[in-house]
């Protein structure tokens, strides 16, 4: 059965020890409150989808997209304690989903709907 | 970084930056799945409004050949629900987390500090929730098939059926991942030393979580 040991150098016992960083990991209770507002969030997003008057607004694309990158990003800080986390999984993370983004919007801009801006 | 082999036996993970190799490498292939899947997105989002024929994910629509009539086909209170599901697994996930990792120490011996120790629990209830959102996306993908749209009707159905089936075999991964755990923290219980195991699945589980944030909005929620 593997084992988790700890011969590493101290500097290196903090990083591979998986509760080494507990104490800065959210409580239980933490987890709750952004259990509901993830869900709250999810409401307000359908809720907006069901309104005539702000589906008709410039507004609601702008407004659904910042929700979503909202709740993207609380679920990667605190679920995936990224926030708490080695400053090298975070550039393992954005570093790609970067890259990502700006192709994402490069290819809107040649192909998709952004394309007729240019 | 490595410590001698014939020293120690077991098998170590450390890097050159002391991180655990395990962790580096499930975060790198989270950076190379953000990739995949904003390419799947792209692909839906280009194609977004061009096909020739319906249905439509938004728009009602009259087939003129045949005069069949054909709603707006996707069902937002139901993709609503699977969302929600998806969302509260994560929650479970972190809660079985957490369980693994304060196995042992000790709690109160009230109900629900048992209820939160328990690592069997929130596993089962992130693999139920994990399956009960494929089976929503199995009853969407049906529903969908027998309105007429299928990966060949149009250009909708080719990248719809594309993006969200390979964010289901993604959920479908993560449940065997999870249901894998499970087996192992019947055999001989999940504690402390197994959190890393885990975590590498949780941060898997919730990574499928951030990728359906996103499809829900631009796919679902944007007309």
């Amino acid at each position: 059965m593997e084992q988790h040991t700890t011969h590493s150098p101290p500097a290196a016992d903090a990083a591979h020890d998986p509760t080494a960083h507990e104490e800065h990991h959210p409580q239980w209770s933490t987890y709750w409150k952004v259990a509901l507002i993830l869900a709250l969030i999810t409401v307000g997003e359908v809720w907006m989808y069901y309104v005539p008057s702000i589906v008709a607004s410039r507004a609601f694309v702008p407004g659904l997209l910042t929700l979503s990158a909202l709740k993207f990003a609380i679920v990667v800080a605190f679920y995936m304690h990224l926030k708490y986390d080695h400053k090298l999984f975070r550039v393992l993370f954005t570093g790609p989903l970067f890259i990502a983004a700006c192709t994402l919007i490069a290819l809107m801009f040649l192909f998709g709907h952004l394309a007729a801006k240019l | 970084m490595t410590a001698p082999a014939a020293a120690h036996p077991v098998p170590h993970h450390y890097t050159s930056t002391g991180l655990d190799s395990r962790k580096v490498a499930i975060w790198a292939f989270i950076g190379s799945e953000c990739m995949l899947f904003v390419s799947l997105i792209s692909t839906y989002l280009i194609y977004k409004g061009r096909s020739r024929v319906g249905p439509f994910p938004h728009e009602a629509w009259v087939d003129p050949a045949t005069g069949k009539h054909f709603h707006a086909i996707l069902n937002i209170p139901v993709t609503s629900m699977s969302t929600f599901t998806l969302l509260m697994s994560s929650l479970f996930m972190v809660l079985a987390l957490a369980a693994v990792q304060n196995k042992g120490r000790p709690h109160a011996n009230t109900f629900g500090a048992r209820l939160l120790a328990s690592s069997k629990l929130w596993l089962w209830a992130t693999a139920i929730a994990g399956t009960t959102f494929l089976g929503f996306q199995a009853f969407e993908f049906t529903s969908f098939v027998h309105e007429g749209l299928s990966i060949r009707t149009n250009l909708f159905g080719s990248s719809f059926f594309t993006l969200t089936g390979f964010h289901g075999a993604h959920v479908t991964a993560g449940v065997i991942w999870l249901l894998t755990l499970l087996s192992i923290d019947y055999k001989r219980g999940l504690g402390p030393k197994d959190a890393l195991k885990v975590d590498i699945a949780a941060l898997y589980w919730h990574f499928v979580d951030v990728v359906w944030i996103a499809i829900f909005t631009l796919v679902y929620l944007i007309r």
